[in-house]
This record gives C-alpha cells, sequence and structure tokens, in this order.
C-alpha cells in the first residue's frame, strides 16, 4: 500500500495530483466523467475582480507536442464565482480548493483574496503573476523580481490562507523571482505557467491566434518545466507545485524528483478529459517501481546522491 | 458526453475534398443533430472535432473535409482502426422550436452535414422543411441525392451557375414570399448574410470555431453573444438567432 497524501504548507491533499487552472473551469464538465472527489485537490480557473469576456477568436493553436492558447482570463468574476461557483463547487468535489487569482493592480490582487478569506474551500491561494495573454500596460508582474515581492506583500498581508505565487517561465532567471517570493512570505510557488509562442497560418500568412501570440503548453513543455523546478528547488526551502505537460504517473513521478512536492496537470485534461484519473490510478504501480512507500519521498529526489 | 473506442466501418469519397466516414461504436451519448464529435488522432496534440451527419444505435456517419494536415489523416483511415472518441458534444438543433413555422434547413459547404441528422428527424416528426444547398459547382456537390431520395423540397445554389441557381443560398431564401425560420450550418459570412435576411424572422445557427477540449473546459473557443461569453462547444454549437452578435 503506496501512501500518495502530500503536504503543501499544511494542507493535506491525499494525492499529488491537482488539474491546473484554465484547463479544468470549475470542474463541472470533467465531474460528467468521473468522481472528482479521487483528486488531491483542482485549481480553479483564473479569477479577476471584474468579469473578463477574453480575447477574440480564434483562441486556440496546434502545435507539435502541445498547443497554444489565448483565451486572456477569462471568467464571470470574483464576486460571482464565490456567490455560484463555490456552492456548486461543494456539490462535487469536497477536498481543498486551490483558488487561482488574477489581476492587474496590487490593491486587485490584495482585494481577491481578502474576498476568499471566508470561502472555507478554498485552501490555496494560487497569485497569478504570469498569464501571458492580458496586457496590462505591458506590465508583467511575474517577470520583475520587486513586481513579484511586491503582490507577494500585498495578499500575504491580507489572508491567513497559504499563499502559493504562480510563476512565468518566460524569464531569465526563474529562481531569482522564486527567492524574491519567498522573501516576502509566500508559503509556496507553482511553476510553471506557459511559454509564450506564436504560429502562423501558411495560406492566411497571418498570426493564427487574433492575440498574435499564446501561451505554450503540453508535452512539448515538460523539459522546460522539469528544469525549472529543479533550478527553484535549488534557491528555496518552500513547497513547490510542479505544473507544465505533466500527462502520465511517470511524468508526475519526474517532476517531483526534480522537487515538486505535488504535480498540476494542465493541457492533458484538454486531450482526455480522463487524464488525471488515469494517473492517479497508475500512481501507486509507479511509486512501487520506484521502491517508495510514500510518494512523498520522491519530492527532490533527483537532488540527492 | 462519452468517451469510447469506435472503429472505422467504411469511407468513401463524395467529391475531391468530402469524405463521408462511418464508425462503429456506441452512439448513446448522441442526443441531438447538429452535435459534434471530437476524435483524437495518432500524433497530434488536439482533437478533431467534427459534426454529426447522422447516427443510428451502433453507427455514426461523418463528413469530412479535407482542411489541415489532421483531417487529410483522418479521411484517409482503413476500415478497422480504432479511434478514441468523444461523442454527445454540444447542444444540438432543436427541431421542435421550429414546428409550425415555415422552416427551412440552409446548409453552405461541408456545413451540410449536419442537415441529414436534422432532415430525417424532422421528417420523423411529421414536419417537412425545405432544404436549400449551397455549393461552389456542380463538382463539389454531395448529399443533395439523399435529400432528394427523401422527397424533400430541394433547392441548390452553386456559384458558378453549374447545378441549381447561380449565385448563394440567401439569393434562394430572399425569393421566398413568407417570413422563414432557418436551421443553418456553413462558413460564418452565410449564416451572417442569412441572419440580416428580412424574411428570416427566427432561427437557429451553426457555429465553428478553434476548439481545444470540445467540452467546455478550457472557453478557448467563447463568444461574446447577448447573453454574454458563450462557449462553441458547450453553450453551442447551435446558437438561437435572438442571441447571435455579428
Amino acid at each position: 500500500m503506496v501512501d500518495l497524501s502530500v503536504n503543501l504548507a499544511g494542507v493535506t491533499l491525499k494525492n499529488p495530483i491537482i488539474p491546473a487552472s484554465g484547463t479544468f473551469g470549475y470542474g463541472r464538465e470533467f465531474a460528467e466523467l468521473y468522481d472528482l472527489n479521487i483528486l488531491g485537490s483542482f485549481s480553479w480557473k483564473g479569477t479577476t475582480a471584474a468579469p473578463r469576456s477574453g480575447n477574440p477568436q480564434p483562441r486556440i493553436a496546434e502545435t507539435p507536442g502541445g498547443m497554444l492558447n489565448a483565451v486572456g482570463l477569462q471568467n464571470p468574476g470574483i464576486d460571482t464565482v464565490i456567490a455560484e461557483e463555490v456552492p456548486s463547487i461543494a456539490k462535487i468535489f469536497h477536498g481543498p480548493v486551490i483558488a487561482n487569482i488574477g489581476g492587474f493592480t496590487l490593491e486587485e490582487y490584495a482585494e481577491n483574496c481578502r474576498k476568499l478569506e471566508d470561502v472555507e474551500q478554498a485552501a490555496i491561494l494560487e497569485v497569478n503573476i504570469s498569464c501571458p495573454n492580458v496586457h496590462a500596460g505591458g506590465k508583467n508582474f511575474g517577470c520583475d523580481p520587486k513586481a513579484a515581492a511586491e503582490v507577494t506583500r500585498a495578499v500575504r498581508a491580507v489572508t491567513k490562507k497559504p499563499v502559493f505565487m504562480k510563476l512565468t517561465p518566460n524569464v531569465t532567471d526563474i529562481a531569482e523571482i522564486a527567492r524574491a517570493c519567498e522573501a516576502e512570505g509566500a508559503d509556496g510557488l507553482c511553476l510553471i505557467n506557459t511559454l509564450l509562442g506564436m504560429r502562423i497560418g501558411l495560406n492566411t500568412r497571418r498570426p493564427i491566434l487574433a492575440n498574435c501570440t499564446g501561451g505554450l503548453s503540453g508535452p512539448a513543455v515538460f523539459p522546460v518545466a522539469v528544469r525549472m523546478v529543479w533550478d527553484v528547488y535549488e534557491a528555496v526551502k518552500i513547497p513547490i507545485i510542479g505544473c507544465g505537460g505533466v500527462d502520465s504517473a511517470e511524468t508526475a513521478a519526474e517532476m517531483m524528483l526534480a522537487g515538486a512536492a505535488a504535480v498540476e496537470v494542465g493541457a492533458a485534461n484538454l486531450k482526455n478529459p480522463c487524464a488525471c484519473k488515469t494517473i492517479i490510478e497508475t500512481l501507486p504501480a509507479v511509486c512501487e517501481r520506484l521502491g517508495v512507500t510514500k510518494i512523498s519521498e520522491l519530492t527532490g529526489g533527483a537532488h540527492h546522491g | 458526453m462519452k468517451q469510447s473506442n469506435f472503429t472505422v466501418a467504411r469511407t468513401h469519397q463524395l467529391t475531391r475534398d468530402v469524405w463521408e466516414l462511418v464508425l462503429a461504436g456506441d452512439t448513446s451519448a448522441i442526443t441531438a443533430p447538429g452535435q459534434f464529435v471530437n476524435i483524437a488522432l495518432p500524433g497530434r496534440f488536439l482533437r478533431r472535432p467534427i459534426s454529426v451527419c447522422d447516427w443510428t444505435a451502433g453507427e455514426l456517419t461523418l463528413l469530412v473535409k479535407k482542411a489541415g494536415e489532421g483531417t487529410r489523416e483522418l479521411v484517409r483511415m482503413a476500415p478497422g482502426t480504432e479511434l478514441d472518441v468523444l461523442s454527445g458534444l454540444g447542444n444540438g438543433f432543436n427541431p421542435a422550436k421550429a414546428a409550425g413555422k415555415n422552416a427551412v434547413l440552409v446548409g453552405g459547404g461541408i456545413g451540410i452535414a449536419p442537415l441529414v441528422g436534422l432532415a430525417r428527424q424532422m421528417l420523423e416528426a411529421g414536419q417537412s422543411p425545405i432544404i436549400v444547398l449551397g455549393y461552389r459547382s456542380a463538382e463539389e456537390s454531395f448529399c443533395q441525392a439523399l435529400f432528394a431520395a427523401w422527397n424533400m423540397d430541394l433547392r441548390i445554389a452553386t456559384e458558378d451557375g453549374s447545378l441549381g441557381a447561380k449565385g448563394f443560398v440567401t439569393d434562394l431564401l430572399r425569393t421566398f414570399s413568407e417570413d422563414i425560420y432557418v436551421l443553418a450550418c456553413g462558413p460564418t459570412p452565410m449564416l451572417r448574410s442569412i441572419c440580416s435576411l428580412p424574411n428570416v424572422t427566427g432561427g437557429q445557427f451553426s457555429f465553428e470555431a478553434r476548439m481545444a477540449c470540445g467540452f467546455g473546459a478550457c472557453v478557448g473557443c467563447s463568444i461574446p453573444t447577448a447573453n454574454g461569453p458563450r462557449r462553441v462547444c458547450k453553450d453551442g454549437p447551435i446558437f438561437q438567432k435572438e442571441e447571435i452578435v455579428w
């Protein structure tokens, strides 16, 4: 019997598998196919203060080994999420939920987090400072250690819940950003968000996405994510949720060996809606193969010896 | 929605670019004409969303137009090939809403596909809609024999005049003297033109969009509507005339 449970800054998950924000909505569509209560947690769709309709069409393009998206943080806004989505989540999932929060100003991030303080099921706040598809005056909080630190400080001040900062890979030194977040009291980190990419239609000679660029996800980004989780694990002591291209129990285990305490599964859910279920069912056998009785023993395993 | 394996039963080339694929499998998740399936292809990350042409308890008919590499591979699938399919996706047409109205089914090019199952259901329900089909040319036409065999009132327009009337489906619709209720599928400019005709008082319009999941999770295919953003894959692909924002 393998112990699949993991601990994220005091929050116990029954297993390390978490559907990633933006690939799982608020869970409803997947609940048609399987009981969501098998999941460790899930990270809900990135939520901002005001409702957002997102970017114009087209927003999706295929790539070798993955896809680009330029959805642009479409969401109904924090008040509607708390009033309507939270009660509906409670009916289909009884475990801890990761509340993914977006924002355009420090005040917005703080206000969104403050509003979630009384939402009991929102066990972890995942603060997205890395969406590549919105343009807030050219400012991308996750690209600058000072700005990342400021957001961390702003949300830290208003919440007692564990704060995980979601980092972008579109930087030269992700470890520097990670250290800046840790220094301001982040309880953990989630990485990576999508890599900025682009496709051009040969027939139209124009970018396929109306937004021109989009975020690359899928198996194509897996080795990039593993490398960045590795780098950040060396740089900080707080737990890391590894995210990027995981589509099997084997790749989840590899992400944990790089340093992840838990693993988010993103684009794989879109291709195969039962991806997380399959991964969770396969994890015990992979752990046995690796000779561990507690999956948490895998975390950072590649750094030792 | 259901995820299951289908087997390619047979394929048949209808025109230079359009193929009929018949897949055998469990079609129980399909509840309305105008729904679609999302098919995984080996070596491709995203599934290919294809609208259901018609279905029986054990078989699914698709019309596939070769558009890119994925659909090119799909039409070449040999009988016996197993495909991982998400079925029963989208809302589908609601033919009951057309009851008592002058219903006209309008299809342009490959958009004709879902009208087959829709027409069959309406005939079975005692409705007798007029069928209006648009093609580029006679050479690119398909399915018209099927509607003719059902003794339906069939009108055809081709851009070059090589079959039926010369022009677009809208040129035919304009000649109807009474108000009509349209159930349409085809290119977006065609849908938009139909919507702007003064004698089209209502209808249901099938939209397409680049999709990732096809079942509502990623909101990649959302479009603005009168009721706010709506997902083409889950809230659509069929939208009522009143809710469409052009």
